[in-house]
């Protein structure tokens, strides 16, 4: 059972690296241009994959503060260590909140604290959200250039392209 | 290092619905580079974009799930299938 916690611990590495693989040998292999422009995606997610899966902690849920986590942290700012009463004052709690993590020596009270250990790191999944929008980006120019490719040659196979550059040169 | 409660219990399972995930992530890939009809690549294509973003959902990042569902399942495969259309639809490979 230890070892098959370890291999599944290791499972999205396993499939990162398969994914990554997969994605190289289109980009070399593959004679067509869109199954080139595919298996760079393949390697661009399994990218993503790997950096996500860092971030990824054991019972964490999502990095998002619920209403009542955020009463609890304002309450206990205001009162300057009275954390009990969380029934009032609601509509200044998202101000709280950041003097709260402006001055955090204010508030040691460790009950109404928020434990990080709780929420996944988000700093992976807002560098993955650029990584994201880049990857779609180059497929598109690629794409384009494809279909320029094919009104110039009348093909999308890259060792026809290969040929009519040569006998063109001739 | 046991999760304990209820909780606990929906985490311990939860890797067995990311194992399937994950094959059938390499499978859609596979098979997506492997067939011969670009138009059934490109929606194959699609379908391995939404797996993975069932599976960062799974992994608790919501944000780059639905990023990927609109932007990896709905703009790269229309961008894929309008290239398809536009250009010719058999691959020799």
């Amino acid at each position: 059972m230890e070892l098959l916690k370890a291999i599944v611990g290791g499972m999205n590495y396993w499939i990162f690296i398969i994914l990554m693989m997969i994605g190289l040998y289109a980009m070399i292999t593959k004679n067509n241009l869109v199954k080139k422009l595919i298996g760079m995606s393949i390697f661009q997610t399994s990218i993503l994959l790997f950096f996500i899966s860092l971030a990824v902690k054991e019972g964490a849920t999502i990095p998002i503060l619920h209403h009542d986590q955020a009463h609890a942290k304002q309450g206990d700012h205001g009162e300057g260590g009275k954390h009990s009463d969380p029934s009032h004052k609601g509509k200044e709690a998202a101000s709280a909140i950041e003097e709260g993590k402006e001055k955090p020596s204010v508030s040691h009270a460790g009950s109404s604290k928020i434990d990080p250990d709780r929420f996944t790191n988000p700093l992976p999944h807002v560098l993955m959200l650029t990584a994201i929008v880049v990857g779609v980006s180059t497929l598109g120019v690629a794409l384009s250039i494809t279909q320029k490719l094919y009104t110039e040659f009348g093909t999308i196979e890259e060792n026809e392209i290969l040929d009519q550059l040569k006998s063109g040169d001739d | 290092m046991e999760a304990q409660g209820p909780e606990g219990e929906i985490v311990s399972q939860l890797w067995i619905f990311d194992l399937i995930l994950l094959i059938f992530l390499v499978l859609t890939a596979v098979i997506s580079l492997k067939v011969r009809d670009l138009l059934s690549a490109a929606m194959i294509f699609g379908v391995y974009s939404f797996l993975i973003c069932l599976l960062w959902t799974g992994m608790a990042a919501v944000d780059v799930a639905f990023t990927e569902a609109a932007v990896g399942a709905g703009v790269s495969a229309v961008f894929l299938i309008s290239t398809v259309l536009r250009t010719s639809r058999r691959s020799s490979d």
